[in-house]
C-alpha cells in the first residue's frame, strides 16, 4: 500500500461511549468484517468496538451521556502486518479467518469494559494495518506521540523489533502476539517489548517434556527448507539436549508447495512419504518442523514405519485450542464465538491475553495513565487471570508471558505442559523456554 | 482374614469415636455431587462410607438443601435446569428452571426464592422454588459464580470470575448496591452467622478478601504460603465458619490443603493436608465433621473440626465438586431401605 493511511478524526479518540444504535454481535461482526476486506490499510474507527455486551448495567448508572465527563477512556493499538503471499496452510480447516487476532482483542475490550463499567473506566480500540510495515510504524509512531500507549502487534519478528526501536524513548509498550522469534526475546530484546506469544523454545521444551514423559527419547527430525522451519528445529535439537532426547537422524524435506488444491494429490504422496521415511534408524517419534503448515501433514499415517508424527504436525504444542474447556475455558470459547461467530484460535488467545493485561493493570491502578500502568506490569505484583488454571505473570528479564501450553492434535488436547515432576527453583513455567540464567536478555537490567 | 478385618473395624471406630468426642455421634447423610459422573454419592457421617449413589442429569455442581431438609436440589450445569431429590428416600421430586449453564445455588433464608447463578449469561436467576417458575433475572458481571447471602436475607452477594468483583445485591428489588473488587476470578462467597463479615475468595489471584457488609469495605486480605508449593498453586475456593465464627476453613485447589484461619486475626494457623484439587467445603449440622471435596482424587477427606485433623478419605464418584450435609440424623432403617 502507497497509499497514506487515513488517521481517524481525534474526536473518535474521545468518545466514551458507543454512537452506534445497538445490533447484535453477529451483525456487527459481519460489517467490519466487509470494512476489512474492502478498505485495506484503512484505520477502522474503535468507536464501533468500544460499547462492549449487554453487561452489568448498575442500578444507579445514569445514562452513559451524563456521566461521560467523569470516564477515562484507555484507546489500544491493534497493528496487523497483512501478508497476502503468505501460502495458506494444507487443511481447508486450517485457513486464517480474515479477523484472526483482531476477534481475540475485541473480546478482551469486551471484557475489559465489563469491570471498566463499574470503575468509570472505558476501553476502546484502534486498528492499524497495511502491507507496508514502514507505513504501519510510521502511523504507530504518530499515534504514539498523540497520546497512545499500548500496542498489540501481529508483525513478523524483524517489524515488531523496528517498531520498538521507532518507539524508544517514548511511553509505550508493545505487546508481541504472534512471532515466536527467540531473538527479539534474546539478544535483541527490547525493553517497551513484551511477547504474549510463546517462543519456539517454550513449544519445543513444552512438546519435549511430554516426550520425555512418555520416554519417547528417540526422535527422527525432519525440517523443512524455509527459515522458520530451521528456526523450529533449532529449538527442537536445544530442547532434546535440555531434556535428554536423542535425535538419531535428521532429513531435510525439500519441498514446492504448488498450488494448495489440486483434485487429487493425494496418490503421490501416498507413495513420495514412505518414500522418504525409508531407512530410518530405529526411532520412537517422528518429529517435523513445518511452521507453514505446508508439508507436516502429509506425514501421520504415510510414514514408513508406524510411528507417530509430532512437532507441528500430529501433535503439536499451542497457547490454545478451539476445544479447550479446562479452567473455565467452556464461558471464554462461548463468549468468542458469540462475538467472532468461529472458534478461537491461537493468535486470538494471544491478542486476548495482552488487552486483558492492559485492562488488568488499568483496573488494579484505578486509573489509564499510560506511565502508571506502563510501570505496574513491570512491577513483580502484576499478574492475570487467563483461563490456563493459574496465575500468569511476564518474565522480569525480558518480558516473555509465563504460560502453562497445550499439547493436542487437530481435535482435542492431550496434555498441558509443565509436565508433572519437571521443577524449578521459582516456577515450574519457567522450565518451558530460556530461563533466567541463560538468557541473552539485558535491556531489562537496569 | 477376619482378624484383619475386626482390627481394621476396631481402628476405624476408634478414629470416628475420638473424632466425635464423648457425645454420642447422630449419622446424617451428606451428598456429593460428582461433576463428571453425573451422580450424587450419599454417605453415612458416622460409619465414613458411602451408602448410596444417586443418578442425576448431566454435570452435577452446586448442591445445596431447602430449609425444612426435605429436598436436595443440585444445579445440571449440561442441562442447563435444576433437579430436585427427596433427601430422605433418594427420590427424583422435579426439575427446577434457571439459566444457562447454572453452577452455585443458594436459597433466600426464608427458604424461598432460590438464587442461582448461571456460569454462561451473565445473570443471575432468582427461583421459585414450590412453584418452580423463576421470577425474574438480575443482571451481574462476566461469569457469575460465587453466591452468598446475608444472614437477615437482604443482601446477596455475587462474584463474577472474570470482571473479578463481588456485587452487592439487595433482595428487595434486586438492586446493585455496590461492587467491590476483589483478586483474580473469585469462586466463593460465604458470610458470618452474624452478618459481619462476608469473606471472598479469589482462585487465581490466591487470597481471601475479607469485606464489611454495611459499608463495603475491605477490612483484611489474607495470603497464604506454604512450603514447598508454589504461589500459583495456592488456589482458594471453598470458605467455610465454624458455629461460632471464630475459625475459617478455606479450600486451597490444586495445593491440596485446607486452610485454617484465626476469624478474628486472619491469621492462618495451619494447612490441613487433604485429597486433590480441593475445592468446596460442608459441615455436619453438628458441625462436627467438615467434608472437602477433592476433584482430581475423586474422593472427599472428613476433618474432625475439634481436632483439626483429617480422620478418612471417603472415594466418591469422578470429579466430587459440591457437598452439603442433611440435616436430620438417619433413621436406622435408612441403609437397608438406600442398598
Amino acid at each position: 500500500m502507497s497509499q497514506a493511511i487515513p488517521t481517524t478524526p481525534p474526536a473518535a479518540l474521545a468518545r466514551t461511549t458507543n454512537p452506534v444504535p445497538p445490533v447484535t454481535w453477529g451483525e456487527r461482526g459481519s460489517k467490519s468484517l466487509k470494512l476489512l476486506a474492502l478498505a485495506v490499510g484503512l484505520v477502522v474507527p474503535a468507536a464501533a468496538w468500544a460499547g462492549g455486551p449487554p453487561g452489568i448495567a448498575p442500578a444507579e448508572t445514569a445514562p452513559a451521556a451524563a456521566t461521560a465527563a467523569d470516564v477515562a477512556t484507555l484507546t489500544l493499538l491493534m497493528v496487523r502486518q497483512l501478508r497476502p503471499n503468505r501460502l495458506p496452510p494444507l487443511s481447508l480447516l486450517d485457513l486464517p479467518p480474515k479477523d484472526e487476532g483482531l476477534a481475540g482483542a475485541r473480546l478482551a475490550i469486551d471484557d475489559n469494559n465489563t469491570t471498566g463499567r463499574f470503575l468509570k473506566q472505558n476501553f476502546a480500540l484502534e486498528l492499524i494495518e497495511s502491507e507496508d510495515p514502514a507505513e504501519l510504524i510510521a502511523e504507530v509512531k504518530k499515534r504514539v506521540e498523540g497520546g497512545l500507549g499500548f500496542i498489540v502487534t501481529d508483525l513478523d519478528a524483524k517489524a515488531t523489533l523496528d517498531l520498538a526501536d521507532a518507539l524508544k524513548g517514548l511511553d509505550a509498550v508493545v505487546f508481541n502476539a504472534s512471532a515466536p522469534d527467540e531473538n527479539i526475546r534474546e539478544e535483541d530484546c527490547r525493553a517497551n517489548l513484551k511477547h504474549t506469544a510463546p517462543s519456539r523454545a517454550m513449544l519445543s521444551d513444552a512438546l519435549a517434556q511430554y516426550l520425555a514423559w512418555k520416554r519417547w527419547g528417540n526422535w527422527v527430525l525432519v525440517s523443512g527448507t524455509a527459515p522458520q522451519d530451521k528456526a523450529f528445529a533449532d529449538a527442537l535439537r536445544r530442547s532434546a539436549q535440555r531434556f535428554g532426547m536423542k535425535i538419531v537422524e535428521e532429513r531435510e524435506f525439500k519441498y514446492d508447495p504448488g498450488s494448495r488444491r489440486s483434485d487429487g494429490g493425494f496418490e503421490q504422496i501416498q507413495q513420495q512419504i514412505p518414500t522418504f521415511t525409508q531407512k530410518l534408524p530405529e526411532h520412537d517419534v517422528l518429529v517435523v518442523a513445518d511452521e507453514g503448515e505446508l508439508f507436516g501433514e502429509y506425514f501421520p499415517y504415510r510414514t514408513w514405519d508406524a510411528k507417530p508424527v509430532v512437532g507441528t504436525a500430529g501433535l503439536f504444542a499451542t497457547s490454545w485450542h478451539p476445544a479447550i474447556e479446562l479452567w473455565g475455558g467452556t464461558q471464554f470459547q462461548n463468549r468468542f464465538e458469540r462475538l467472532a461467530n468461529r472458534t478461537m484460535r491461537p493468535l486470538d488467545y494471544n491478542t486476548w491475553v495482552a488487552v486483558r493485561s492492559i485492562g488488568e493493570a488499568a483496573t488494579r491502578k484505578q486509573s489509564v495513565d499510560r506511565k502508571t500502568l506502563i510501570e505496574f506490569m513491570l512491577s513483580p505484583d502484576f499478574e492475570i487471570a487467563a483461563f490456563k488454571g493459574r496465575r500468569l505473570t511476564y518474565r522480569a528479564w525480558n518480558g516473555q508471558l509465563r504460560q502453562p501450553l497445550f499439547l493436542a492434535t487437530g481435535k482435542l488436547h492431550v496434555t498441558v505442559s509443565p509436565q508433572p515432576g519437571f521443577l524449578h527453583q521459582f516456577s515450574e513455567l519457567d522450565t518451558l523456554g530460556i530461563d533466567r540464567p541463560e538468557t541473552k536478555c539485558r535491556a531489562y537490567q537496569k | 482374614m477376619t482378624l484383619l478385618k475386626t482390627s481394621a473395624a476396631l481402628a476405624a471406630l476408634s478414629l470416628t469415636s475420638l473424632a466425635l468426642g464423648a457425645g454420642p455421634a447422630a449419622a446424617y447423610k451428606v451428598f456429593i455431587s460428582n461433576e463428571k459422573e453425573n451422580t450424587i454419592t450419599v454417605i453415612d457421617s458416622e460409619k465414613l462410607e458411602v451408602v448410596h449413589t444417586i443418578k442425576t442429569g448431566n454435570r452435577p455442581r452446586g448442591i445445596i438443601l431447602s430449609k425444612d431438609g426435605k429436598w436436595v436440589i443440585v444445579c445440571t450445569s449440561d442441562d442447563n435446569r435444576m433437579q430436585v431429590y427427596d433427601a430422605e428416600t433418594f427420590q427424583y421430586v422435579k426439575d427446577l428452571p434457571s439459566g444457562p449453564d447454572p453452577e452455585l445455588p443458594i436459597l433466600h433464608t426464608s427458604g424461598n426464592p432460590l438464587y442461582v447463578s448461571n456460569e454462561d449469561d451473565n445473570l443471575v436467576t432468582v427461583v421459585d422454588i414450590q412453584k418452580g417458575t423463576i421470577i425474574t433475572d438480575v443482571p451481574v458481571g462476566v461469569e457469575p459464580e460465587g453466591m452468598g447471602m446475608s444472614p437477615d436475607g437482604t443482601m446477596l452477594v455475587n462474584t463474577s470470575e472474570t470482571t473479578n468483583m463481588a456485587h452487592f445485591i439487595s433482595t428487595d428489588g434486586y438492586k446493585n448496591i455496590d461492587n467491590v473488587l476483589v483478586d483474580s476470578r473469585p469462586r466463593v462467597a460465604e458470610f458470618k452467622s452474624d452478618g459481619s463479615e462476608v469473606w471472598v475468595s479469589a482462585e487465581i489471584g490466591g487470597t481471601v478478601t475479607v469485606i464489611d457488609p454495611k459499608d463495603r469495605k475491605v477490612k483484611g486480605k489474607i495470603n497464604f504460603e506454604i512450603q514447598g508449593i508454589t504461589k500459583d498453586a495456592i488456589q482458594p475456593v471453598g470458605v467455610r465458619f465454624t458455629q461460632d465464627n471464630s475459625k475459617a476453613f478455606v479450600a486451597l485447589g490444586p495445593a491440596n490443603r485446607v486452610a485454617v484461619i484465626d476469624a478474628k486475626t486472619y491469621k492462618v494457623e495451619k494447612y490441613i493436608l487433604v485429597g486433590q484439587r480441593v475445592w468446596n467445603l460442608g459441615f455436619t449440622p453438628d458441625y462436627k465433621l467438615l467434608f472437602t471435596t477433592n476433584g482430581t482424587s475423586n474422593d472427599v477427606t472428613v476433618i474432625d473440626v475439634a481436632s483439626e485433623k483429617p480422620i478418612k478419605s471417603i472415594k466418591t464418584g469422578r470429579y466430587p465438586w459440591g457437598i452439603v450435609s442433611g440435616l436430620t440424623p438417619m433413621k436406622a432403617a435408612d441403609n437397608g431401605a438406600a442398598q
